[in-house]
């Protein structure tokens, strides 16, 4: 596979041809933002977070989706990068219900990390306060739309590593939902293996394991590495 | 020597923990003392809140008439006032109730869930909730903002300093919840 040579951030750095901008930066220790990525799933550029400056284009471009190209000139973190960065986390803040102080999350929780980060101290916006369910059908787990910020990691690990497709995404706008099979509650959902990698790899507190009070929740994404490893190299290793 | 700065602390629709974590400088509130004078606060015996203050810190969220009076009056006597803790800057739990109508609300917590079973109103006595619970920056104009639930005593105690410097505290570290 022939290499491509590109700059970021003014630093010369080396990717495989084909490979996005967002994984090559982070390769060479350049940790673009991000929410919906996680390594081993497929990128979707949903949270527009890892938006970049590429040399010669007018708009922004999603780094997670965008191939490397020899000699291209990449920015990922300009004074308009990061006021962009900072909105799109108050948007994301000001659309649901966060109530960090009293999410299961609280101190683990991907979106507070990355708002404390990128200087969110407040929000610009109003409030939505929008009505939305929690459901504790299921045995082990619980969905709190409320904290939900639609990054679709839960759908992707469902249908690409455990390969039930349980979850998928319903409505438009400020209407989308995530969905257990056509909608059903989670509990009665045929297809759900209760594997529980959805609540593993959800930035926030909306997929939770039962039983688990303020601040108690941690994440355990090890069981990605060990699967995407052993699916590359027929290895079973971390 | 010039007077010191005048600095103030109000309490709103909040459960006081941020002042508990003020109250957490331990031994750095002689310092604290030192730099400014604590002119109005929860924790001293003052009745009004005075003229001329300096810093003003505003924990909790704006909930009933009474809050919406006296931060007003914070607003026009106060040159620096802080949105101090989650309550004050986002809403936080004292905003919950703002997912459901506010008559659900009282009826939920008076007539299902208390003795009495009476919601208490009294015409200036007991101060009437505002249909939404609102941040401080819904009402008035805010200078700066401490979010946290509470924010740490390290946190409050380095804002403070750089205020009372003349500088713009650093936004390093300030977040949300705990």
């Amino acid at each position: 596979m022939s290499v491509r040579t590109l700059e970021v951030d003014g630093k010369m750095i080396t990717a495989l041809e084909g490979q996005t901008i967002f994984s090559a930066a982070w390769d060479s220790g350049i940790h673009i933002p991000r929410l919906c990525h996680l390594g081993g799933l497929s990128d979707v550029g949903a949270c527009r977070l890892c938006l970049v400056e590429i040399d010669g284009q007018k708009r922004l471009q999603p780094s997670c989706m965008t191939k490397v190209a020899e000699d291209m000139v990449v920015r990922t973190n300009t004074p308009a990068l990061r006021a962009h960065r900072r909105l799109i986390v108050e948007l994301l803040l000001a659309e649901r219900n966060h109530v960090c102080s009293v999410c299961v999350l609280n101190g683990a929780c991907e979106l507070q990390d990355l708002a404390a980060q990128l200087g969110v101290d407040h929000v610009r916006l109003r409030p939505q306060y929008p009505t939305l369910d929690v459901d504790l059908s299921h045995d082990r787990f619980g969905l709190d739309h409320n904290r939900c910020i639609l990054c679709t990691r839960c759908v992707r690990v469902c249908d690409e590593v455990e390969g039930a497709h349980t979850w998928d995404v319903a409505g438009r706008g400020k209407n989308s939902r995530v969905i257990t099979d056509l909608g059903e509650p989670w509990g009665e959902s045929a297809s759900c293996t209760s594997c529980g990698k959805c609540v593993q790899v959800c930035p926030t507190g909306a997929l939770f394991s039962k039983g688990k009070t303020v601040a108690d929740m941690r994440k355990d994404r090890g069981f990605l590495r060990y699967i995407v490893t052993a699916r590359e190299k027929k290895l079973w290793i971390a | 020597m010039p007077a010191k700065p005048k600095l103030a602390t109000v309490w709103l629709g909040g459960c006081s923990g941020c002042h508990m974590s003020f109250l957490d400088l331990d031994e750095r509130l002689i310092e604290l003392a030192s730099l400014a004078d604590v002119c109005y606060s929860p924790i001293a015996d003052v009745k009004h809140f005075p003229e001329g203050i300096d810093i003003t810190l505003v924990e909790g969220a704006v909930a009933n008439t009474d809050h919406l009076r006296d931060i007003r009056t914070v607003r026009a006597r106060t040159k620096i006032l802080v949105a101090f803790g989650d309550c004050a800057v986002t809403g936080n739990v004292t905003a919950l109730r703002n997912l459901y109508h506010l008559d659900d609300v009282l009826h939920r917590a008076y007539n299902e869930l208390s003795i009495t079973g009476t919601i208490p109103s009294l015409e200036g006595i007991v101060p009437r909730l505002l249909p939404r619970v609102l941040r401080v920056q819904d009402v008035v104009s805010v200078d700066h903002f401490l979010p946290g639930c509470p924010p740490s005593a390290e946190a409050i105690f380095e804002f403070v300093a750089a205020l009372l410097n003349g500088e713009t505290p650093s936004r390093e570290g300030r977040r949300f919840g705990a």
